[in-house]
């Protein structure tokens, strides 16, 4: 355990002293910032704007965060031969691989911290602005505990998105596994209409093999509780424990994945 | 005294090809021991399979058939890496780290905490010279220093067995001194030393015994003492204002006369010619004598015998 946590630290540390994350993190709470005022443009939507594209910010900064991190997370190890000097060490592979997920984890839990904390003071200070008849049409309260339940499975899809991404840094370039993670990323939010491919086509075959693209690629829809959040519609707490419950065993299933390759992989 | 390393039958394939990989044998079947204490140099030509055989022995790659033990215990295991240190070729680490960093980094990896920890890394450092810049973050190290602190992290744990992938790559003559120095202080307090070099004259003045790999295959091994015979081969004078009628004069008794820079040249004598004679007679001649060396076999002949005769097995010729 102590071995995983000095890796997960190096690897948090390493980000605390690269401008990427920092940049993303400024940018995202400027974009915060500037939904404030383009909500002043929109009689009576402002504090519905400013959730809304806080949120997606939020959301779209750290799936960044999760990507280009993620893909050199052992890519780049491998490419500039530290791994070398690590792997000589009393630390094991799979200690390295989980070690190396945590604090890209912990680097995530960090940054969107910092973002929710950002979107919260704007969101108090609309709050202690508002005269009274504005705040009584507001359909929820500036401060409602759904938008932390939204971040909250925002950063439960991003585990999920830093596990896929580790999981092809173990064994392809950081652009291609890029491409496969976003590509993963996007399926993933698509993947409903996998389950219901026969309704579309008229191929039992296809239709199959559709099902079990379903079941194999994530399913990151229900991790998507923006629009909950932005117009107050309740989730029942059970399905978001059932989706953080999925995000679990998928991350599992990753990382189980991940070390299989690792520990097999040679360094020439 | 017991064997510090042991590698039996140590063979690696590596598949090259894209569309129908076949294998190419990096390493074959290579069987060695080195014993507790020992400075083990092991020598061979670029592509010989010296870094391939450090890296199966770190585990960094797998054998394709054979095995390797250190300290008794298969090469890779937990509690061997403990009592083990390795440089790797050309070694590179975290840019963002300073130097300091990075050996705390590692020293905690190995246990080492709080004040042990900064104290082993202080002094590690000052063993190899980078106490000063020990605050400076690696993107600001030479090549030099890089390989400084490569050796550094290697001796983090005070081990009991370090290996070293060619340690005097990218040393000035100042560090390759300093680096010999610490090797033998390495093995004055019992540590094992297996290092990979095509640097002979660093072996020929640390090692105890050598191996040479040409082409993946051992081709002689042994120590020192009883590889190099140390029999006289000749004697070498070098002589300066030799002019043209008394060089043509000494030409048929000696075995030949090369030109040097400056108006010097190199006359190289028989092993049963009488030098001092010789020289006598130089100087009467009015030719001023600079230096006069026995010519004896060096580890150089040896490796260029070896490799030689192992790349005529190889072509058929």
């Amino acid at each position: 355990m102590r071995a995983i946590s000095l890796v997960a630290g190096a690897v948090f540390k390493e980000s605390v002293r690269d401008r990427v994350p920092y940049s993303m993190v400024g940018f995202a709470v400027l974009l915060i910032a500037a939904s404030y005022l383009i909500s002043q443009l929109t009689a009576g939507q402002d504090l519905k704007i400013i959730k809304d594209l806080g949120l997606a910010a939020i959301s779209w900064f750290g799936l960044l965060i999760a990507i280009f991190i993620g893909i050199g997370l052992v890519s780049k190890e491998v490419e500039r031969r530290s791994v070398y000097s690590l792997l000589t060490k009393p630390l094991s592979r799979d200690q390295f691989i989980l070690g190396k997920y945590a604090g890209l984890v912990f680097t995530l839990v960090v940054n969107l911290s910092a973002m929710t904390l950002a979107l919260a003071l704007l969101l108090a200070y609309m709050n202690a602005v508002a005269p009274p008849e504005v705040k009584a049409g507001w359909s929820a309260p500036a401060l409602d505990p759904r938008l932390l339940t939204a971040v909250v499975l925002t950063v439960a899809e991003l585990t999920i998105v830093t596990a896929i991404a580790l999981f092809f840094s173990t064994f392809s370039s950081p652009l291609l596994s890029a491409l496969l993670t976003f590509g993963l990323w996007v399926a993933g939010h698509f993947n409903q209409d996998l389950r219901n491919f026969e309704s579309v086509v008229n191929a039992p075959a296809v239709a199959w093999i559709m099902r079990g693209l379903y079941y194999l690629l994530p399913n990151l829809a229900p991790f998507n509780l923006r629009a909950e959040a932005v117009h107050a519609v309740d989730v029942p707490i059970r399905d978001v424990l059932l989706t953080l419950a999925y995000a679990a065993c998928y991350v599992a299933v990753l990382l189980v994945g991940a070390i299989a390759i690792f520990r097999r992989r040679d360094f020439k | 005294m017991a064997a510090a390393i042991e590698i039996e039958e140590l063979s690696k394939d590596f598949l090259t090809g894209f569309w129908r990989p076949r294998p190419y044998r990096a390493l074959d079947r290579l069987t060695l021991s080195v014993d507790e204490g020992e400075v083990f140099g092991f020598l061979g030509p670029n592509g010989a399979g010296k870094s391939t055989t450090l890296k199966l022995l770190m585990q960094l790659l797998y054998p394709t058939t054979g095995s390797a033990r250190i300290l008794g215990r298969p090469a890779g295991d937990l509690a061997v890496k403990r009592r083990v240190g390795f440089l790797p070729e050309n070694p590179s680490f975290y840019d963002h780290l300073t130097g300091e960093e990075l050996l705390t980094y590692f020293a905690r990896l190995f246990g080492l905490r709080g004040a042990g920890a900064t104290s082993r890394v202080a002094r590690v450092l000052d063993d190899v010279g980078l106490g000063a810049e020990r605050r400076l973050r690696l993107r600001q190290y030479s090549k030099g220093m890089v390989q400084r602190v490569g050796l550094a992290q290697a001796l983090v744990n005070e081990p009991d067995v370090v290996f070293l992938d060619e340690p005097m790559s990218g040393l000035d003559p100042l560090g390759r001194r300093h680096v010999r120095q610490l090797m033998l202080r390495l093995r004055d307090r019992g540590c094992t030393v297996f290092f990979s070099s095509h640097i002979l004259s660093d072996a020929e003045s640390l090692c105890s015994r050598v191996g040479i790999l040409a082409q993946g295959r051992l081709v002689a091994s042994g120590r020192l003492s009883e590889i190099l015979a140390f029999e006289l081969r000749g004697w070498e004078v070098v002589v300066a204002n030799l002019d043209d009628a008394v060089r043509a004069r000494l030409e048929p008794q000696v075995r030949g006369i090369t030109a040097l820079a400056h108006g010097r040249y190199t006359i190289e004598l028989a092993p049963d010619a009488s030098p001092e004679r010789f020289v006598h007679e130089l100087a009467a001649s009015g030719a001023q004598v600079v230096s006069l060396n026995p010519l004896r076999e060096t580890l150089e002949d040896y490796f260029v015998q070896s490799v030689g005769a192992a790349a005529a097995r190889e072509t058929g010729l």
